[in-house]
């Protein structure tokens, strides 16, 4: 079976390698008539200041394409193989959101053009944010911040100004479930609270009588996954919500897994005052290999003043960027936020409209399901409540008397032709297999990964599963040789 | 709501035999009952109130007709710069970019099957390093003006000290970020101002506030597009007073001016956008971030690729994320900052665009813009009512371009009206009343002539 994949393997030279004296790959545009005017350009660069060479590789065009071709080959994506990344939501990004953002009129925008020549870019933004507070049951986004957690950023910082513009200082905690996302406390410490952690039970869930126990005089908010890491639906989210606002905090939305609610419920009707939505994960954006993402940041309506600026305003059919909000965080990013990025989850909720969005979550959520209950249990139990129903995702946790553990399935399925689950998140569960196949895999993929699972399972059982990964560009990397601070960059 | 009624090309599974089969297999009547769990008080029980979904045909006609609405080259003409920039775009570049194993791939948090993107990333920072004479760069930030901002928040987590100095001379924009970035630390932000005349940083204010400080952070060529002269100088004097110097570029004026390496910087930032990636209204762009000495690459945020080997073939170079022991996902409230996602594919870009121009093409694109804004500037002095340039400091590129009488709001809105978009202006603080004006390799001398006679007509 794994003999029907192999990715490419090139063994390619580093660029630098490739490398020689008297070639170029692209030659810069100028005009002889004004070139005429400088008879050494060089000159107009103080003497103190002149830079005497510049180390860069020597190749022709086709080289260079060759050299990022094979590159590319070497390169797993949601293109060629099922990519069921818990947490990271790796679902199929639709070629013509590619087309239109390719368009000369949005990639030759300036964002500091004035406002009357970017109507078009703005009132689809406008109509994007309208959207995404309809959905999140918010009363308005910003939509600067450039990924997830840099929304994440914005929220605590909102947390951080409101609670001081309200004369409460003193609330410098943030309470923080041991399911959550690492982002989570990451971003609370940046903002400089302490982050307090709170324990979920024995089911994986938060339940409200221990936050109500935590939250007291310096609770400032909390952060919140639902559905959590583990897949499963915070049945208390609203207990939860009701003791933070008690004890007079705030409640954010980690928007991560927003995939399994579209359309079926709101974290503003569950008590959350601010959300981020990672529009690279729900809203079909490509991921990049790690990024361009996006990740508005919506509040309440007590909160709007706070957003990071700007914000995208609309009058009389005139829009415009605000950067004048009263009690604004201030910006966090140089210009109005990953417009391109934008204009893409603009693009996938046009195409989706107000059913196909609610779909989604139906078949994001049936899917998880389906998957989960078609793996062997004895093999992948489930970590938590067996007997609830997951959302989005399903997190099993690989026996531990087999070698190897999570990381050999992990190593092994890459032979298959598909990507792994994520590996050992969250945290509280030990040799974890988080697994995300979104609504975009057909049943028969889904089929085709649980019993590649089921296989994998059996020949470590068996004792024949060899090494792994075997058909995959190399074989099993050392990742602890690679941290010598030595090799983060090579010299020529 | 209930089952799925419709079929959809996003939505395979949308059919009732398909859903009624992995509902059997779930043990479970509807789909709805799968959301049982969540309380009947939050469920939303009505359609949102988005607008109805289209074919891929409907909403492409009316989004491009929508976008066309632009006014944007080859329309219009676009001087403006101030952190973003037109720049020409190799067309190999923008295949590369569209290659679906790059741009639809995830973080490579399975190194076997992501050797292409990591080895591209690794090949990004050794180039970036060489170009900016740094140890080490990360796999990219945000944009500019965040990296900027973590920057900041790193001089003072090293250093220990709450004084940030800033020159007056950066962009308001990212000195605006550095702000938000740092406020919270309690970071005490104190600017120093430049000299009048030449636009360069006044380094007798840089002795009188520099003791005790975190940092300095000044931008070279700076907000103005002159390059600071004496950075050599500026460097010592805050490193005397045990600060760090932290350094913004535009990547492009490293083809001429000195990479910030040789003349001490500890941390260099920047924009990579003009580094073969779009304007695209304001991103993605791709942040620089840089250090001088490999014992702070331990405290620097985003991500790092290192060069390793193959557990059964030492021999065989491979590469992997490193130093993850840094990052939020191990580190969580202890990390050295907070990026996951970051701007991968943009580094991607940068790589291909650095590989592309090499040593030769690279310089020869720096003499372009030089040569280019030099003969603007002197072809707008010659605009009765202008100064060009403004400041008498040596400018890469951009150069600020002041009006007599005619208000700088005012004349940008009519040469908007012309369809030139030029000049963008200087906040009143600065007490100048006109433009940083941008012109690269772009710019045609037809170009800059019709910039001039509008730039007439506008006064």
């Amino acid at each position: 079976m794994p003999d029907r994949f192999r990715q490419a393997r090139w063994d390619e030279p580093l660029i630098k390698d490739l490398s020689r004296p008297g070639r170029v790959g692209m030659l810069a545009p100028s005009d002889p008539d004004v070139m005429a005017e400088f008879a050494d350009p060089m000159a107009l660069v103080p003497a103190s200041m002149r830079r005497a060479s510049v180390r860069l590789p020597e190749l022709s065009e086709l080289q260079v394409l060759r050299h990022f071709n094979r590159l590319s080959q070497m390169n797993f994506s949601v293109e060629l193989g099922m990519y069921p990344l818990g947490s990271c939501t790796m679902k199929y990004n639709p070629k013509v959101s590619e087309m239109i953002a390719g368009s000369d009129t949005m990639k030759n925008a300036h964002p500091l053009q004035p406002a009357e020549t970017v109507q078009g870019i703005l009132s689809i933004f406008y109509e994007l944010e309208r959207a995404l507070s309809e959905i999140a049951g918010m009363s308005r986004f910003s939509l600067s911040t450039a990924a997830g957690a840099q929304g994440e950023l914005a929220g605590v910082l909102i947390m951080r100004k409101f609670l001081r513009d309200q004369g409460r200082p003193e609330k410098d905690e943030i309470l923080v479930p041991d399911s959550a996302h690492g982002t989570n406390p990451a971003s609370a410490a940046m903002a400089g609270f302490k982050v307090v952690k709170v324990q979920s039970d024995a089911s994986g869930l938060v339940r409200a009588r221990a936050v109500s126990e935590l939250a007291g005089p310096k609770t400032a908010g909390m952060m919140f996954t639902v559905p959590n890491t583990l897949g499963l639906f915070e049945s208390e989210v609203v207990e939860v919500s009701k003791a933070v606002h008690d004890a007079g905090g705030l409640m954010y939305y980690d928007g991560a897994n927003m995939n399994a609610l579209l359309g079926r419920a709101r974290p503003g009707d569950m008590g959350f005052d601010i959300v981020h939505l990672n529009l690279h994960k729900t809203f079909a954006t490509p991921h990049g290999g790690g990024g361009p993402g996006a990740g508005p940041v919506g509040v309440s309506k007590e909160l709007a003043d706070y957003l990071p600026v700007p914000v995208v305003s609309s009058e009389g059919g005139k829009y415009s960027l605000d950067y004048g909000l009263k009690n604004t965080i201030g910006p966090l990013k140089g210009f109005v936020g990953n417009s391109a990025i934008l204009l893409r989850a603009y693009v996938y909720m046009r195409l989706l409209g107000a059913s196909g969005l609610s779909n989604v979550s139906s078949l994001a959520v049936l899917a998880a399901n389906y998957l989960w209950k078609s793996l062997d249990p004895a093999a992948f139990p489930a970590s938590h409540a067996p007997n609830l129903r997951r959302k989005h995702e399903a997190v099993v946790s690989v026996k531990s008397d087999l070698p190897g553990g999570a990381m050999t399935v992990a190593k092994a399925i890459l032979d298959y032709g598909m990507h792994s689950p994520t590996v050992y998140f969250p945290l509280i569960v030990s040799e974890a297999l988080m697994i995300e196949p979104t609504e975009s895999e057909p049943l028969e993929m889904l089929d085709e990964y649980a019993s590649a699972l089921n296989e994998i399972y059996d020949s470590m059982k068996a004792g024949t599963l060899g090494p792994v990964p075997k058909n995959t560009s190399i074989g099993k990397i050392d990742e602890v040789k690679a941290s010598h601070p030595m090799t983060l960059k090579v010299h020529w | 709501m209930g089952q799925p009624q419709s079929r959809h090309p996003l939505l395979p599974n949308l059919d009732e035999a398909l859903v009624a089969k992995m509902l059997s297999k779930i043990g479970a009547k509807s789909i709805d009952e799968l959301f049982s769990d969540i309380p009947p008080g939050v469920r939303l029980g009505r359609a949102l109130k988005v607008p109805e979904g289209g074919s891929e045909y409907s909403v492409r006609r009316d989004v491009q007709n929508r976008l066309s609405a632009n006014k944007t080259p080859p329309g219009s003409l676009c001087f403006l710069g101030g952190g973003v920039w037109p720049h020409y775009i190799p067309a190999v570049v923008e295949s590369i970019m569209s290659r679906n194993e790059f741009y639809t791939a995830y973080t490579p948090y399975q190194a076997e099957i992501s050797q292409g993107i990591l080895q591209a990333l690794f090949e990004y920072q050794s180039l970036m390093c060489d170009l900016l004479g740094m140890e080490a760069c990360n796999s990219s930030m945000y944009d500019w003006a965040s990296a900027a901002g973590e920057a900041v928040r790193m001089a003072a987590r090293v250093t220990g000290r709450k004084k940030v100095l800033v020159a007056e001379s950066t962009s308001p924009r990212r000195l605006a970020v550095i702000r938000t970035y740092s406020e919270a630390m309690g970071v005490e932000i104190v600017p120093v101002s430049f000299d009048r005349s030449t636009g360069t940083l006044d380094s007798s204010d840089l002795v009188k506030k520099a003791p005790d400080s975190a940092c300095l952070y000044i931008e070279n060529p700076n907000y103005f597009g002159v390059i600071e002269e004496e950075s050599e100088r500026v460097a010592s004097l805050v490193k005397a007073s045990g600060g760090l110097t932290i350094v913004g570029v535009d990547p492009i004026s490293l083809s001429l001016v000195r990479e910030p390496g040789s003349y001490g910087a500890d941390i260099v930032v920047g924009e990579g956008q003009p580094l073969g990636i779009p304007m695209n209204y304001g991103g993605p762009h791709l942040g620089i971030f840089a250090v001088k000495d490999l014992k702070l690459a331990r405290s620097m945020p985003g991500r790092l690729i290192g060069l390793t080997s193959s557990v059964a073939d030492p021999a065989r170079k491979a590469f992997a994320m490193v130093l993850q022991a840094r990052e939020q996902h191990i580190r969580r409230e202890g990390a050295t900052s907070n990026v996951c996602t970051n701007q991968s594919l943009m580094a991607v870009a940068a790589a291909c665009y650095l590989s592309l121009l090499g040593k030769e093409g690279f310089r020869s694109l720096g003499e372009a813009v030089i040569a280019n804004s030099h003969y603007a500037s002197r072809r707008l002095s010659k605009v009765k009512g202008v100064s060009s340039p403004h400041f008498s400091g040596s400018f890469f590129k951009e150069f600020v371009v002041s009006y007599e009488k005619a208000r700088a709001p005012a004349v940008h809105e009519r040469l908007a009206k012309a369809n030139v978009l030029a000049g963008y202006p200087l906040e009143p603080a600065t007490g100048i009343n006109g433009g940083v004006y941008c012109v690269t390799e772009v710019h045609t001398r037809e170009d800059i002539e019709r910039l001039s006679s509008a730039l007439e007509g506008a006064l």
